[in-house]
This record gives C-alpha cells, sequence and structure tokens, in this order.
C-alpha cells in the first residue's frame, strides 16, 4: 500500500498513464500520415512530413516503454492478450516497419516514382496503424474468449474483425485524424494551412458520428461497459469531462487557436482512456467465456516486490522523460523549416 | 522434422533477433565515433571533425531506424510466441525491462530528433550533449537487454513461487539479479563486439575513399581513430572474452562442453583450434593442443574439465557440432581482428598505411568480420544454453505460447521473412548511396543533391513570410 492505493493499482495506473500518453503522442504523428496522400504538392508533402520528422521516433518510444511496463507489471496479461490477439499485432509491428521505412527513405531519391510510392506506403501504413490501435482496443472492450489457465480458446486468424472492433477501430482513426490535422494547423502556413482546416472538419465531423456509435453500441451490446456508471452515478463527470473536451475543439479550431485545440484533442483522448480504465477496472481482460475466466490485475500482476522496484524506477525515469521531451518539442517549436538535414 | 509450434517459435525467434541484431551493435559503435569525432571539433574547432560527424550521423540515423523498429518486433514477440515463458520471467525481467525502456530509450529517442535535425538549431554544446544523450541511451540499452538475457543464462536474486502452470520466478534481490554471474563479463563482451563494429566500419568506408582517391584528408583522420578503437577494443576482447569463457565453465559446463566439443570428463582437456564434431562416435577431429583446455580454464594443463558425458540426454544441448562451429568462428575472427588491427597500427606508425592498397582493400571488406563474430557469438552462446530457456528452471519446449497455432506462426514467418529481406536490401541500398556520396567536405558540397531544391523552399518560405507580414 502506498498512500492508501495498493501497489497492482499504482501500476494500473502507470500503465494508463503511459498508453494515454502514446495515444496522445503517436495519435498525432499517425493522424498526420493518414491524410497524407490528399496533401497534393510534393513541397506541402514534406513539409507535413518534418511536421512529424524529429518527433516520431521518440513518439514509438512510448509504445516500447508502455508495452515494457506492460510485460513487466502485469505478465500474465500481457501474454494472454499478445497471444490472444496474435495475427493484429504481427500486422502492427509490419506496419510499424513500414512507415518507419517510409519516412527514413522517402527523400534520399529525387525519383518522382520512388516518392509517390513511400508516400502511399506512409499514409496507407498510418491509417492501419490507428485503425489497429482501436481493433485491439474493442476487442478488449468487447470481451476476449480466454478460458482456464488464462488461455485463449477463440478460432484464430479472423476473430479480431468482429463488428464492433472493426468501429472502434474506425473512431480510433477519426479521432487520429483529427488529432493529426490540429497538429499539422500547428505546424503549417499557407495553402497547406488552409486546405487542413478543411480536413480537420471532415475529421471533427466523422469522429463525431462514429463516437456516437460507439456509445449507442456499447450502450445496448455491451452493458458490462456501462455497469460502473449505473451503479456509481457520481462517475459521470468523466464522460461529462470527455464531451466537455471534445465540444471545445470545434470551438477553439473555429477561432483558429490551434494550440488550444490540440490541448483539448489531447484531453479528449485521455479522458476517453480513462473512460475505460474505469470501467474495466479492476479487469483487465473479460472473458467472453465467463467471468471467471476474466484476469484482474491481481492475477495479472507481477509480485509485490517486483511492483515495488518497478515504481522507484518510474519515479526517478519519468521526470526525466518529461524532461528531454520537453527540451525536444522545444527545438522544434514553431512553424516546420526545411534545412538540409530535414526528410 | 516435424514443423511443431515449438520449432516455428524456435526459428522466428532466431530469425528476428538475428536480423535485428544487425544494427544495434553498429548503433553503440558508431555513436562512439560520432561521441569522438565531435570532441575533437569542439576541441580543435577543426571542421572536418565536424564534417565527418555529420556524415556517420547520417549513417547512423538509417541504423538506428531500422534497429528501433526491428527492437519493437522483439519485445511484442516475447508475448505473442512466447506467453508462458513471459508469464515465467515477468516478474524478473520486467524491472529490467522497464529499467531499459525508462532509462535508456527515452533517452536515446530524446535526443535523436536534435541529433539528426539540430544541427543548425542549437549551439554546438548542446548538440554534443545530445549525441553523449544518444549514446548513452544505446550503451545503457544494452547495459538492461544483456542483464536480462544473462539472467536467463544464470539465473540469480529470485525465487520460485506456484506449482505447474502457475510457477514463476519472483525477484527477491534487485541487485543480485542484475549483478548475477554472467552479466558484467557478457556487458562487457557485447559492448567491445558493438565498438568494433563500429570501428571496422568506420575503417572499411574510409580505407574505400583513400582506394579511391576521395576524402584523402578527412580519411586519414577517421582511420587513425578507428583504428586506436579497433586496436584497443580487439585486444581488450581476447581478455574480456576469456572471462566470460570461464564463467561459462563454472556456471554453465554443459555449455562449456559443447563450445569446445568436449564429450568425456578427463584430466588434461584438449583444445581443438578448429576442427569437425563426429557426434555419434564422441570425437573432434582437427588440430589440437593437448591440455588446451584444462589450461585455459585453471591455468593448469592437467585440471579436470566436465564433459557432456556428466549430463543427461535432456539436461545438454543436442546440436554440438553447430555450437562448436559457432564458437570457434568468433574467436577465429577475433583473432583476425586483431591481426588487422595491429598491422594496421604498424603500417600506421611506419607511416605507410594510406599508402598501402592491398591493407586497404582488406579494411574495406573486414567491416564484416564483427558482425559476424557477433552473430555467431550469440549463436553459440543461445544454442549452448539449450534446452533451457531460463537456465535450470524453464525449458524451451514448455515456454511458447500454447494457444497460438503453427498456422499463425507459419503465416508470421514468411510476412517476416519478405519484409525484413526488403528491409535489408534497403538498407545496403541506402548505405551504399551515402558511402557513395560521402561527407560534405570542400570536394563535393557543390554536387551535393537537392541543395537547389532547399534553397527554393527556403526561399520560397521566406517570402511567404514576407507576404504574411505585408
Amino acid at each position: 500500500m502506498l498512500f492508501g492505493i495498493d501497489y497492482e493499482t499504482w501500476w494500473f495506473l502507470v500503465v494508463g498513464a503511459l498508453f494515454s500518453g502514446y495515444a496522445i503522442l503517436d495519435g498525432f504523428d499517425f493522424g498526420a500520415g493518414a491524410w497524407h496522400l490528399l496533401f497534393e504538392s510534393e513541397k506541402d508533402r514534406r513539409i507535413a512530413l518534418n511536421a512529424v520528422g524529429p518527433v516520431w521516433d521518440g513518439n514509438e518510444v512510448w509504445l516500447v516503454i508502455a508495452g515494457g511496463a506492460l510485460f513487466a507489471g502485469f505478465p500474465n496479461f500481457y501474454a494472454t492478450l499478445f497471444s490472444s490477439l496474435y495475427i493484429p499485432f504481427k500486422l502492427f509491428l509490419v506496419f510499424i516497419i513500414f512507415r518507419a521505412i517510409a519516412i527514413e527513405f522517402r527523400s534520399k531519391e529525387p525519383g518522382e516514382r520512388w516518392r509517390k510510392n513511400w508516400d502511399r506506403a506512409y499514409c496507407i501504413s498510418s491509417i492501419f496503424l490507428a485503425f489497429l490501435l482501436g481493433v485491439v482496443l474493442g476487442n478488449l472492450l468487447q470481451g476476449i474468449s480466454v478460458g482456464e489457465n488464462y488461455l485463449y480458446m477463440g478460432n484464430g486468424f479472423f476473430e479480431f474483425l468482429g463488428f464492433y472492433p472493426v468501429l472502434v477501430g474506425l473512431t480510433t482513426l477519426a479521432l487520429f485524424m483529427m488529432h493529426g490535422a490540429i497538429f499539422l494547423l500547428i505546424k503549417t502556413r499557407g495553402s497547406l494551412h488552409e486546405k487542413l482546416t478543411k480536413l480537420l472538419r471532415v475529421g471533427m465531423i466523422s469522429f463525431i458520428i462514429l463516437f456516437s456509435m460507439v456509445t449507442i453500441f456499447s450502450l445496448i451490446y455491451y452493458p458490462h461497459l456501462s455497469d460502473k456508471f449505473r451503479a456509481y452515478p457520481i462517475l459521470f463527470f468523466i464522460p461529462a469531462l470527455a464531451i466537455l473536451s471534445m465540444a471545445n475543439i470545434p470551438r477553439l479550431a473555429s477561432k483558429r487557436n490551434y494550440l488550444g485545440a490540440f490541448l483539448f484533442s489531447s484531453l479528449t483522448i485521455s479522458f476517453l482512456l480513462v473512460l475505460v480504465a474505469v470501467e474495466l477496472y479492476p479487469d483487465l481482460l473479460v472473458s467472453t467465456l465467463g467471468p471467471q475466466y476474466s484476469i484482474n490485475i491481481y492475477q495479472a500482476a507481477a509480485s509485490k516486490g517486483s511492483l515495488k522496484i518497478m515504481l522507484t524506477i518510474t519515479a526517478i525515469g519519468a521526470p526525466l522523460v518529461a524532461f528531454y521531451t520537453f527540451f525536444v518539442y522545444k527545438t522544434f517549436w514553431g512553424k516546420v523549416r526545411l534545412d538540409e538535414n530535414s526528410y | 522434422m516435424e514443423l511443431n509450434t515449438e520449432i516455428l517459435a524456435r526459428i522466428q525467434f532466431a530469425f528476428s533477433v538475428s536480423f535485428h541484431y544487425i544494427f544495434p551493435p553498429l548503433s553503440i559503435g558508431l555513436g562512439l565515433l560520432m561521441v569522438f569525432f565531435e570532441a575533437a571539433y569542439l576541441r580543435s574547432k577543426n571542421i572536418q571533425y565536424h564534417q565527418l560527424a555529420h556524415f556517420w550521423t547520417k549513417i547512423f540515423a538509417v541504423t538506428f531506424g531500422i534497429g528501433v523498429v526491428t527492437g519493437i518486433v522483439m519485445e511484442f514477440e516475447f508475448g505473442t510466441n512466447w506467453a508462458a515463458y513471459s508469464r515465467f520471467v515477468g516478474d524478473v525481467f520486467g524491472s529490467a525491462l522497464a529499467a531499459e525502456g525508462i532509462f535508456a530509450f527515452a533517452l536515446e529517442s530524446g535526443f535523436l530528433g536534435i541529433l539528426l535535425f539540430g544541427w543548425n538549431r542549437v549551439k554546438p554544446w548542446v548538440h554534443f550533449v545530445s549525441t553523449l544523450g544518444v549514446f548513452f541511451g544505446s550503451m545503457f540499452s544494452a547495459v538492461w537487454i544483456v542483464v536480462a538475457n544473462s539472467w536467463q543464462q544464470t539465473p540469480a536474486g529470485f525465487k520460485i513461487v506456484g506449482e505447474g502452470f502457475h510457477a514463476r520466478a519472483e525477484i527477491t534481490d534487485f541487485w543480485a539479479m542484475v549483478f548475477n554471474p554472467s552479466s558484467v563479463e557478457r556487458l562487457l563482451h557485447v559492448w567491445v563486439g558493438a565498438f568494433l563494429s563500429g570501428a571496422f566500419l568506420v575503417l572499411s568506408v574510409h580505407s574505400y575513399y583513400l582506394i579511391k582517391n576521395r576524402h584523402i584528408e578527412l580519411s586519414k583522420i577517421a582511420i587513425k581513430i578507428a583504428l586506436i578503437i579497433a586496436t584497443i577494443g580487439s585486444l581488450s576482447q581476447l581478455f574480456i572474452g576469456h572471462l566470460s569463457a570461464e564463467g561459462v565453465a563454472k556456471i554453465q559446463p554443459a555449455k562449456l562442453a559443447a563450445f569446445e566439443g568436449h564429450f568425456i570428463s578427463e584430466k588434461s582437456a584438449d583444445l581443438y583450434l578448429f576442427g569437425w564434431v563426429d557426434q555419434e562416435n564422441q570425437r573432434v577431429l582437427g588440430p589440437k593442443i593437448p591440455g588446451g583446455l584444462s589450461f585455459l580454464i585453471h591455468g593448469n594443463f592437467d585440471s579436470k574439465i566436465t564433459g557432456l558425458d556428466k549430463f543427461g540426454p535432456g539436461d545438454k544441448p543436442t546440436q554440438i557440432n553447430a555450437i562448436f562451429q559457432f564458437y570457434h568462428l568468433m574467436v577465429g575472427l577475433g583473432m583476425i581482428m586483431i591481426g588487422l588491427s595491429l598491422l594496421g597500427s604498424y603500417f600506421y606508425f611506419k607511416g605507410r598505411l594510406f599508402q598501402t592498397q592491398w591493407l586497404l582493400k582488406i579494411f574495406v571488406i573486414a567491416s564484416i568480420a564483427p558482425q559476424l563474430a557477433n552473430q555467431f557469438g550469440w549463436f553459440a552462446a543461445e544454442m549452448g544454453r539449450q534446452p533451457w530457456v531460463v537456465y535450470g528452471l524453464l525449458k524451451t519446449s514448455n515456454a511458447f505460447s500454447e494457444s497460438v497455432t503453427s498456422h499463425q506462426i507459419l503465416f508470421s514467418i514468411i510476412l517476416f521473412f519478405i519484409v525484413y529481406a526488403f528491409l535489408f536490401v534497403l538498407f545496403i541500398y541506402m548505405m551504399n548511396k551515402k558511402i557513395q556520396h560521402g561527407p560534405d567536405d570542400e570536394s563535393n558540397i557543390e554536387s551535393r543533391p537537392m541543395t537547389q531544391e532547399i534553397a527554393n523552399l527556403i526561399s520560397g518560405e521566406i517570402k511567404g513570410r514576407a507576404g504574411e507580414e505585408v
């Protein structure tokens, strides 16, 4: 126990914070990438690419850290989740690789064909990465067919592509595209900037429609996703905050205050994840085969001793990470400037 | 051999980790050289050091980028393919992995943006700090990953809790886990192996320039620094490698016996320089030093060395010949590196190195030597650990994901094989292109591609900005 909260719950919070940080950071660069093919001129594409250029690598490290934190803190959950959703995770990896090499190699050759093909690879992989993250989340929300000894009992290959996970996947994609468009608006000027204001509108509208659909489906078909709110109405302040931050995005965007809009789209991502966390807690993985097979944080967790060590490591490391993340963003603050070191 | 889940999962792991391990050693090794080049620039203000640092940073960017993405694959693969292993080791492995993420990766990637793109944006010393940050980040990631792997070879600081499916190792003493009996030697071995990869690549590329009569002055400086690292590195590797082998002899005798093809426990064990293991008749064919192995391990030609006969069939590796060959190839390549760096140093002090074409030509191809030595060393270390995944505690056959089917793994092996083949071709292509282009010294500052394009973009941007202000 630490401040009246047990170690497992502390680690649950740490993992939640890491994934939320990851979703905000890689969210905007996946989102920015997903629009890429709609930018027409070579110059616009290079500017859009270089807007994420110095930071995408660092953003992906959040995934490494969050994944490591999951492995370290909740090995049973990590093992079950990754082996159950085998195919989506493998596809995710392939797209991560393609996206990285597309960014790295695109501008290294002057040829038009070369660049067009890498632009396609960059855009498509960004779209699928955002989508697959959402699909994994959708599977977690609806539950996975896990049986005795935390073993996956489903039938493999395409089970992960249910209707609900796909819907959550599309919603995530729309959310990230909205978020990414705002990020690009901060980093650009001129005709590209004007074009993005229109794209942002498309992004916001698609997100709101899809999000409403997910909400309705969750309420009707997955009552376990709202039982806690019915039991403790006070918790309604979380969805209320999420909706309030969503509402602020179009308001600030119409005033061209994109920094403010970015803050609220980041908050929207966090609040939505808090919502997920509150609904699942103390479960991590809900089994569709029966509640006795669900995995909660206490079953999934590493030993108290190990959690204590890791909390110490996090307490020392997190401020350092925050410091250099801040430092990097500060260095590249403002509109994109291309120089001979750019992509 | 039936292609069951275990075999497929092992093939996939071996394939993806070998591919991954082409890149991190290069990043660490090139990082060290970049630190030297940039430090020399800050001290002397000699622009050539700056050009070297800038040029090698571009090569580094390629190796680093591929290292990161292939590394994420490894982290995920523990969960997807080795679920039982993850459950068993998560508690111990976890803290090392968490430390790696938060202390090493975040440091590396945080400063990477500035290292690559910040040349014109931050003061030279801030840039140097970023280079140091990236270099130390990569060194730290080696620390934690080698600690975790060493714990699998020589577990310490833990207790086993639970039984059957629920049995797992729980950490009892963090520092005992970190400083488990093999981690220090193995870490040094890995670090120096990485330095050698970087140094030999720099030697190779700049020898190539000298042969082609390009970037002469720059290359002379680079070769000097790389040669110093190569000489110190390869000589100290002899000593570190020996320490490591002594440790293996003490704690993993079955592995040492496999390395050396030593079947029967006996006084005065022989040392084979190279050879072929005839596993059926339990002997090795090849030149040997009588009693040499006993002397190496115990300093005495008559000491007894435990052979493979002391282990039951389920407790020792089966592919003795492969392990023997990989181990001996690693040692042989190490000797070649020592020979080459001493030869290079000799000619350097004689003042003839830069005219000695044949040696420069050998240096051009020698960059493959540390790469192969690193790979073979790991093959020997990991195959020699079999049949255990965690030595003496968990067998490989109990470690894979029970719920994943062989079709799924086969699908992803094929997928990753295609992707990695493509990635490798691109990697070679990009490296070649960057090397052919060369550093931006006076000799080719005019021919830099896209200079005009960038100038246009920048002037366009300035015009755009001026327009806005009007």
